[in-house]
């Protein structure tokens, strides 16, 4: 029984003169308690996907055109802006990339934090700050009574986004949308933010969708991975499965491009060309301009995910016909 | 030491911390760089590496000549810049060139890459004029852009492109080292990597020295010869590159080495282990002696008592912790 039953999820932006289609149909499920990674470069739709399910696009020119997203009983796609009010921040909570921008630098820091309890929870006033301060030491804040009092700046940026996390978590979510949480950080503080988000997660048995360009954080957080491309899924797998076999040329090449895979003095693999135009329609598989292993096939139809193994679905014709096998794939871009 | 093309020696650079609506009144120094010391060889890669706040972007300014030193020196070439100003240092700047990170703003938008790329000649008279435009064609190939974007604007580019024209400009006036400040922290991860390829194609084919500034130890592994670790406006270790990556001696090293995240399929296992207490302290109020120890595993009350300075732990492989023996040298798992 999955917590959140994505299907068919189509966003467009229409602006004066073009159609942007950021989202192109992509369905997926997160199981309570799971941790699921969307991995993908700027404009490959992960953040978009994710704000079209909480009604956080501005709208025009975002429109989503199709698709539901079942979420304990609720269709998030076709809710009424009460219905989505009421679930966003409650049950649903998000944390973003940038602390200062999310944090309201007018207003006190016990105050940001008791807000969503008493718009969704129905406490007072006192109880709500005892909640505020419990949330604080949860987070790692310490004198936590002093932190209510003061405002976000100043706080450090690893402080900031603690803050953010104590204030998504402080009404028991059962899901948490987490988009870029580290990538303002600095990597000690990264690894400190990043085991945090573990261990609330455990605690309080929430799902996360952890959304990143960083193939890294996906690896030291996530349970399953979709990967994002030109605003589709081009591959969904468990992390080990991603790391060990990967059935997909773009996951493969992303991989090799990570400098941290490579010795010294190597040249780093590269990707040629850039990502598609979204304001035309592609025809066949948006990878296929750049990819080393396209066949004219590929530019012709467009692939569907389908599986390789168990809990491993790529959308990647040559793989899905067996005229590529993920060993030649892997063998390729050893450098 | 002779043989060198950029010494800094002793480089502080401290800017007053103001506060008060009207008169302002002094509030602090913040020692942003305080006390460096580095040399760099004709065609040599340094990795500058340490966290936000470290120092290292004020340090690049510093020998760059964009900020004022508060004392030490910088020679360059031979020549002692520290007291140069405004038309002998004009003379000299074709000689060091800077890429910065953002190319979004660091390129005009109402300039086309011609214009951007001929102004730097026609100023430093680098070519005649009548060569200009070859000489542009030129520049573009090198940094692997086609020529028939020539009259197109810095909007019209991606990411990636546009670094490329930074990188172009940075290489009109033929210089001979080049600071580049996180090039590739704003780009993609396949976009990064045809940068970080291109950048080290240069240095090698026209003999350029490089200071790369990075946060991601990652990329410096990939690209230097030799690398310099930051913390609160110190170097705290530095060595060549390998040296380094795989023996670090002191414990900030091992906590920035340790806190990146591998790609592989049992990472996970390991994230709870590497985390680093606390966040990096304030530049204006320091802890006392190692600016590291109240974050440091390995800290005794020694350790508060007095700066330590960079200790020799092997072939010009230096670090600053008074506590090197007991840290070791192994590399913890």
């Amino acid at each position: 029984m999955s917590l959140l039953e994505v299907d068919n999820l189509q966003t467009a932006f229409h602006t004066r003169d073009v159609i942007v289609r950021a989202v192109n149909g992509i369905s997926y499920s997160v199981a309570p308690g799971e941790t699921l990674g969307i991995v993908g470069e700027s404009g490959s739709g992960k953040s978009v996907s994710q704000y079209s399910l909480l009604g956080l696009l501005p709208t025009p020119p975002a429109k989503v055109e199709s698709g539901t997203a079942r979420f304990e009983g609720t269709d998030l796609l076709s809710a009424s802006p009460a219905e989505l009010r009421k679930i966003r921040g409650g049950r649903i909570a998000m944390i973003f990339q940038d602390p200062m921008t999310a944090l309201n630098p007018f207003m006190r820091v016990g105050k940001q934090l008791a807000e969503p309890l008493l718009l969704h929870g129905d406490l007072d006033k006192g109880v709500a700050r005892k909640e505020a301060i419990q949330a604080l030491n949860d987070v790692g804040i310490q004198d936590a009574e002093a932190a209510l009092n003061r405002f976000p700046h100043e706080f450090s940026g690893g402080m900031r986004q603690r803050i953010m996390i104590a204030m998504a978590l402080i009404t028991r979510p059962a899901l948490l949308i987490a988009d870029e949480p580290t990538t303002a950080l600095d990597v000690t503080v990264q690894a400190q933010i990043l085991s945090l988000i573990k261990k609330r997660q455990e605690e309080l048995g929430m799902a996360v969708v952890m959304i990143t360009h960083d193939l890294g954080v996906i690896a030291a957080t996530c349970d399953r991975v979709l990967v994002m491309y030109a605003g589709q899924v081009v591959e969904s797998a468990t992390r080990t499965e991603l790391f060990r076999q990967s059935a997909h040329p773009y996951t493969q090449a992303l991989m090799a491009s990570m400098p941290a895979l490579h010795h010294e003095g190597e040249a780093l693999y590269t990707i040629p060309g850039l990502p598609p135009d979204m304001t035309r329609p592609i025809p066949g598989c948006a990878f296929a301009p750049r990819c080393a292993h396209a066949e004219p096939a590929c530019q012709e139809s467009a692939p569907t995910l389908q599986a390789v193994s168990p809990e491993h679905e790529t959308a990647c014709l040559r793989i899905q016909s067996g005229s590529l096998t993920r060993a030649h794939l892997h063998a390729e871009t050893q450098v | 030491m002779n043989d060198s093309l950029l010494t800094v020696n002793d480089v502080k650079t401290h800017f007053q911390v103001k506060r008060g609506p009207f008169y302002k009144r002094q509030h602090g120094v913040l020692r942003a760089v305080d006390g460096v010391s580095l040399s760099l060889r004709e065609g040599e890669i340094l990795g500058l590496v340490g966290e936000s706040g470290c120092g290292k972007s004020t340090l690049a300014r510093t020998i760059m000549r964009l900020l004022p030193i508060t004392s030490g020196a910088v020679t360059f070439n031979g020549k002692d810049l520290t007291n140069y100003e405004r038309d002998a240092l004009r003379r000299v700047r074709p000689e060091f060139q800077m890429i910065f990170q953002d190319p979004y703003a660091s390129l005009n938008p109402r300039k086309t890459v011609y214009d951007t790329l001929a102004e730097p000649l026609l100023t430093h008279d680098i070519v005649e004029r009548s060569a200009v435009a070859t000489e542009v064609g030129r520049l573009m190939e090198t940094v692997g852009l086609a020529k028939r974007f020539v009259r197109k604007y810095p909007h019209e580019f991606s990411g990636g492109q546009r670094q490329r024209i930074a990188i172009a400009r940075a290489l009109a006036l033929r210089p001979r080292l080049i600071i580049a400040d996180e090039p590739v922290s704003a780009l993609d991860v396949s976009v990064q990597a045809q940068i970080l390829n291109l950048l080290r194609t240069l240095c090698k084919e026209e003999q350029l020295a490089m200071i790369l500034i990075s946060h991601d130890l990652g990329v410096v592994r990939h690209m230097v010869h030799r690398i310099a670790v930051m913390y609160l406006g110190k170097i705290v270790e530095q060595g060549p590159a390998s040296d380094v990556f795989d023996h670090p001696r002191h414990p900030y090293t091992r906590a920035l080495l340790a806190a990146i995240l591998k790609p592989t399929a049992d990472a996970a296992a390991t994230l709870s282990e590497l985390v680093l207490k606390g966040d990096p302290p304030s530049p204006v109020n320091p802890p006392s002696g190692c600016a590291f120890h109240p974050r440091c595993p390995w800290a005794t009350a020694e350790c508060a008592a007095s700066t330590p300075p960079l200790i020799a732990c092997g072939e010009g492989h230096e670090a600053a912790c008074i506590r090197l023996d007991a840290v070791g040298a192994t590399v913890p798992k």
